[in-house]
């Protein structure tokens, strides 16, 4: 039993079949619960007002914006490593919800600095940062999209998409050397000296939590698209020799 | 090695047009900024390590496309990946061609192109070290970036699009030291860690960039 099982496309998406009713369904109910909680039964704060709610929406898509590439440089080494086609088109799939969630978390994050900070942008590390991580899914499906053959794409991306990684960690702590800080500390982190108050923190968490399922049936639902073009196209190349 | 050193080097100086496309470009670039920003001495001074930086990366940017495309039509690069030499290696030793024909005109040239953006005097001394130390990790990097594009029909603009992200921490480093040094501030932290990433790329990235290459004419 291990989870390499599902390199087997069919055998993944049966899984995938099964499980994305769930994923959608909690999804939903994460943020729907998520969102209402915090926009509507959550205090205004003290300084901020009610601005503060966008948080509910800034925080998951930073959140998925990382981690959807982390999961990305994960598929890449396993697609290196085993050639399992399915880890690859897993890791397009991810590519363009990251990228959308980097816009999210972005916008959300100038609309909440213009009342804030008194701008919509400011060359703060953090936001930096980010906005290297945007260049970076940029540079990546664009590869995808230039290359012709399927496994040629799938291992010049993966190659791309762990320099890309050094590179962007390289990126983080130059911008954190270049230039000092607007950006509010951690919010989330485990020692709780620094977090945020319970009364919002708790609808937070439920919102990440609906967001990061969303992100699982999104990336379950497109790698299935993924599978079904391969086929596709495999088929098509196999009528044209045969005629 | 040697030999595909003085090849290539012979190649960029005879083929015309490459090896002093950078450097001209670099000028150029450099004399546009004034016209767009104004010629005030005052404001030029300040921008100006950022400037020659930016112009230099550019420069560097600009020739990378014929660091491959040219080998990889005629053939070259199959030979080159059947013969003895390891591919990591001819490859360093072309992202080594790159920088003699390229980076290093640009280090040279940059001292006189400061004078025209009214860099202060003891700046100088810290841009063409700055160059120096961080050129390397320029031709590297897009040596690399050039391997994973080399197979793309009219991949130069995508290239572009891959290497300039990678090469946000060179830049950051690089003009940072060139502009402490313009100020008088001290520059050991972000000349050191220059130094660290150009030596990094040069130890590990002929490795991703072979194994691009092998991948694209596999």
């Amino acid at each position: 039993m291990s989870l390499l099982k599902y390199a087997n496309p069919v055998k993944f998406l049966a899984l995938s079949g099964r499980v994305q009713p769930f994923a959608w369904a909690a999804a939903a109910i994460g943020i729907a619960v998520g969102l209402g909680w915090g926009f509507f039964a959550t205090p205004d704060d003290f300084r901020q007002g009610s601005t503060v709610k966008i948080i509910y929406i800034h925080v998951p898509s930073a959140w998925i914006a990382i981690n959807a590439w982390i999961m990305m440089l994960v598929a890449s080494v396993i697609w290196l490593v085993r050639r399992h086609h399915v880890s690859a088109l897993a890791a397009r799939a991810a590519a363009p919800v990251g990228l959308v969630m980097t816009v999210i978390g972005l916008l959300t994050g100038a609309i909440w600095g213009q009342p804030m900070w008194g701008t919509w942008w400011a060359w703060d590390p953090r936001l930096t940062s980010f906005l290297i991580l945007f260049l970076f899914y940029l540079g990546y499906i664009a590869l995808w999209e230039a290359v012709d053959d399927p496994d040629t794409a799938a291992d010049l991306t993966s190659v791309l998409c762990l320099v890309g990684s050094v590179f962007a960690l390289l990126s983080r702590y130059a911008v954190l050397f270049w230039s000092q800080g607007l950006h509010q500390g951690a919010s989330l982190s485990l020692d709780k000296e620094e977090n945020i108050s319970d009364v919002f923190w708790l609808p937070l968490v439920v919102s990440i939590g609906g967001f990061t399922l969303l992100f699982i049936a999104l990336v379950l639902y497109r790698t299935g698209t993924e599978i079904a073009l391969r086929r596709a196209r495999a088929l098509s190349l196999r009528l044209d020799r045969s005629v | 090695m040697i030999a595909l050193l003085i090849r290539d080097l012979r190649l960029a100086l005879r083929a015309g047009g490459g090896f002093g496309l950078g450097l001209a470009f670099f000028l150029i670039l450099t004399v546009l900024v004034p016209f767009s920003v104004g010629p005030q001495s005052a404001l030029l001074s300040t921008i100006a390590p950022g400037i020659l930086w930016l112009g230099a990366l550019l420069a560097c940017l600009l020739s990378l496309d014929r660091l491959l495309a040219l080998d990889f039509e005629d053939g070259t690069l199959d030979v080159l990946a059947t013969a003895p030499l390891p591919l990591e290696a001819a490859l360093a030793v072309k992202a080594l061609a790159h920088w003699v024909t390229t980076g290093l005109p640009l280090v040279l040239a940059s001292p006189f192109l400061g004078v025209l953006l009214n860099l202060p005097q003891q700046g100088f001394g810290w841009l063409v070290i700055s160059l120096l130390l961080g050129t390397p990790a320029l031709s590297m990097i897009g040596t690399f970036g050039a391997a994973l594009t080399v197979g793309i029909k009219r991949g130069g603009l995508l290239m572009s699009l891959l290497v300039l992200p990678l090469y946000v921490p060179t830049l950051i480093f690089g003009a940072e030291a060139a502009r402490r040094g313009a100020i008088g501030m001290a520059v050991e932290t972000p000349l050191l860690l220059l130094a660290g990433i150009s030596l990094g790329a040069v130890a590990l990235l002929p490795f991703a960039a072979a194994s691009a290459l092998r991948m694209t004419i596999r």
